[in-house]
């Protein structure tokens, strides 16, 4: 397939894994921020292919993983409201609140349904004008483009069955979160391309000097993940600590203006908790209170709901880095993909699920 | 004696209350819903669970089947309701290595269910039917409140006749096999999602439906030795190898560089966040027998156009039981693991 078949070239790995030998001289730990590069690199067995000094640590870059309870809570009670057709991203459904899942509701009579955009809900809100049509904007600085412009597109139409229930969230402020524990064990850092083919790369400037480390903006293929950690080993061995961009025919510098422009006009800044990590501060987006009428949370009534995790998950260690799933006690025995104990269990992207998927029968690593 | 709730009981406890949909998916929730309920309950023996039963009377052989179909949207790129109704019966038939004798219906309608919209289902069943030389022999009708059913269910019941000789079945796996598909895969399940869903792609993709019995036939006629075979509907290929490889306690590798997908297939997978391996079939089958085989049977399936696409995938290995690996193009190695239900399609 054009476009997919190069970057996924066997010779072409080979070679990029070959220079990342000659290179490397010393142990080095990478993370690799977004949950589809992990699944990429999991699916593809990229690290078969790396030496031995070169180590990925699977970032906290999966939107369904870090949504948390609370939220999942208040998506299912709004779920629950007779009149109420919620829609969500697929993955979302099976993830666990902290008593069920949305299919679950769903299966008790609720009319809960997958949606592939937020448009998509919008249409249907146009279509079903007795109903009250809630959208789960759920994701990073991918998805806010697209949700931005369902809830600006409604205020224009006049749409008032049409409201968003927001777990918006923003990456830099969680890699501050990463890179300033005194836990830290990352070296350097493969940002997430997509999420920089919006916002850019300048909020990473600060982040590369401030901590002194290098950041390669990577995409999501075989040869784009196998480059970015070439840059990034290459940096690290000459001691360099700069902001890179393996993605350049996506991603530009100044990332892509008018969704931004967008982006601000909908959403401000706000503090966010992260499923498992905790409280980020300005690490979320919120709706701006011009457009506080089409927030589900108010509109519904269910902002407080608020649930806790499961004291045997580990997942925020896991999305920190610190653990591999397979280190985690819970791993495959009481929590696995039918019975999941935290998202990155649930979550295609969500590490502990890509391990489970596709590594269960190897033994676990050694911490 | 231990109180420990994950201490192994028999039959296994279903974790959920209520039938989810995911326990129709094809994956793991299923089998559990198999394991912990029916085949307990009904008391019937789970290693002898194939797309079809074996039956000694008289003398002969017959192979027994039946299947539900609630496809959604009932017209799809490539097919219908009314044949999806007929081939996957006969092709259930057709997977235990039988000849399809006859078969039976049962319609549930809706009421206020358009007979515009049921005549060209029933049209589509005789055509079909015709197709395998398989008669529509017996049947039955029950019509429920508007509200209790989605227009229209089917269900189809085939009796086949098994050769002298032939015994396919799971058990009969063994390392040293060799994996075959007779064509390329996912095609199903994405002509009727891209319907469903109202997704439009630059390449339209048409269902694969259709019978396969008459593949099984050229195999046997070319005097092979089918250890098993099994159509890869719900669930996929990748489902289809994780039942086979725990039945028969095996473990299975698949060349990934093998696996014959379409291109606007694997783009469609693509943008969705799906992976075609575990995108349903209804025109497709899989089969083991000795590598010494491969070339007459790909041979024997290649010279029909349907059969076109046939190749050799992977083999059958020792263990762990139930394993099943894939070699990527990379010459990297991952499981292909069972599902819980259907995919999702992915945020990003």
């Amino acid at each position: 397939m054009k476009f997919v078949e190069e970057y996924r070239d066997g010779a072409a790995c080979r070679a990029l894994a070959a220079a990342i030998r000659r290179k490397v001289t010393r142990p080095w730990s990478l993370m690799e921020v977004c949950g589809g590069q992990t699944h990429a690199i999991v699916r593809f067995g990229l690290d078969e292919l790396l030496p031995r000094e070169v180590g990925l640590i699977h970032g906290p870059g999966c939107p369904v993983c870090v949504t948390p309870v609370a939220l999942i809570d208040q998506a299912l009670a709004i779920a629950a409201r007779p009149g109420v057709v919620f829609c969500s991203f697929g993955d979302m459904l099976r993830v666990p609140g902290s008593t069920e899942d949305l299919l679950s509701v769903k299966s008790r009579g609720a009319d809960v349904r997958a949606v592939y955009s937020p448009l998509d809900a919008l249409a249907l809100a146009r279509e079903l004008p007795g109903r009250e049509v809630v959208f789960f904007a759920v994701g990073f600085e991918t998805t806010a483009p697209a949700n931005a412009l369902a809830v600006a597109q409604a205020r224009r139409e006049g749409l008032r069955n049409f409201s968003v229930l927001v777990s918006q969230v923003r990456v830099p402020p969680a890699l501050e979160a990463i890179l300033a524990s005194p836990r830290r064990r990352v070296d350097a850092l493969l940002a997430a391309g997509h999420v920089c083919s919006v916002m850019g790369t300048a909020e990473y400037l600060p982040l590369a000097a401030r901590h002194r480390i290098p950041i390669v903006v990577t995409a999501f293929e075989p040869v784009d993940l196998l480059q970015g950690i070439l840059l990034a080993v290459s940096q690290l061995e000459e001691g360099r600590a700069e902001v890179e961009n393996q993605y350049a025919r996506l991603v530009k510098a100044e990332g892509n203006r008018p969704a931004q422009r967008l982006m601000a006009e909908v959403f401000e800044v706000v503090d966010r908790t992260w499923r498992g990590i905790g409280s980020i501060p300005a690490s979320g987006f919120g709706l701006r209170e011009a457009y506080a009428d089409f927030d589900a949370g108010r509109r519904f009534g269910v902002a407080a709901l608020g649930g806790a995790e499961s004291p045997d998950c580990q997942s925020g260690l896991v999305l920190q880095g610190l653990l591999k799933p397979m280190q985690c006690p819970a791993f495959g025995g009481a929590c696995t993909p039918d019975h999941p104990l935290g998202a990155t269990m649930v979550s295609g992207e969500g590490a502990c699920a890509a391990y489970y998927r596709y590594r269960r029968f190897e033994p676990a690593e050694t911490p | 004696m231990t109180a420990d709730p994950l201490a192994l009981a028999c039959p296994r406890p279903l974790r959920h209350d209520t039938v989810q949909l995911a326990h129709g998916g094809g994956g793991r929730l299923m089998k559990e819903l198999l394991e912990g309920l029916f085949l307990p309950a009904l008391g019937a023996d789970p290693a002898a669970l194939h797309d079809s039963a074996v039956l000694e009377a008289g003398g002969a052989r017959l192979a027994f089947t039946t299947d539900g179909f609630v496809v959604h949207p009932r017209a799809f790129p490539g097919g219908d309701l009314g044949e999806l109704a007929i081939y996957g019966t006969v092709n259930d038939l057709a997977m235990a290595g039988a000849e399809p004798l006859a078969l039976s219906t049962a319609f549930i309608l809706e009421e206020g269910l358009p007979f515009a919209e049921l005549a060209p289902l029933v049209a589509s069943m005789k055509t079909a039917a015709d197709r395998c030389g398989v008669r529509l022999v017996t049947g039955d009708t029950k019509v429920v409140d508007r509200g209790k059913a989605d227009g229209v269910f089917i269900t189809t019941a085939g009796l086949g006749l098994v050769p002298a000789g032939v015994a396919v079945h799971p058990r009969r796996v063994r390392p040293g096999d060799a994996v075959l598909v007779s064509g390329d895969l996912g095609r199903h399940g994405i002509a009727v999602l891209s319907v469903r869903d109202g997704l439009r792609f630059e390449t339209p993709v048409v269902s694969d439906c259709g019978p396969v019995h008459h593949l099984v036939a050229a195999l046997l006629a070319a005097g092979l030795d089918l250890h098993c075979l099994r159509d890869p509907t719900r669930g996929g290929l990748a489902s289809v190898l994780n039942e086979i490889a725990l039945a028969a306690g095996v473990a299975v590798e698949v060349e990934e560089a093998r696996v014959p997908v379409d291109g606007a297939v694997l783009g469609a997978c693509e943008i969705l966040g799906l992976d075609p391996l575990y995108v349903a079939c209804e025109g497709r089958l899989v089969a083991f027998l000795p590598e010494a085989e491969v070339p007459r049977a790909l041979a024997a399936l290649r010279a029909f156009p349907e059969g076109a696409g046939a190749a050799a995938i992977g083999r059958v290995t020792e263990g762990p039981a139930g394993r099943v690996a894939l070699r990527t193009t990379l010459g990297t190695s991952r499981l292909l693991d069972l599902l819980s239900g259907e995919q999702l399609p992915r945020i990003c």
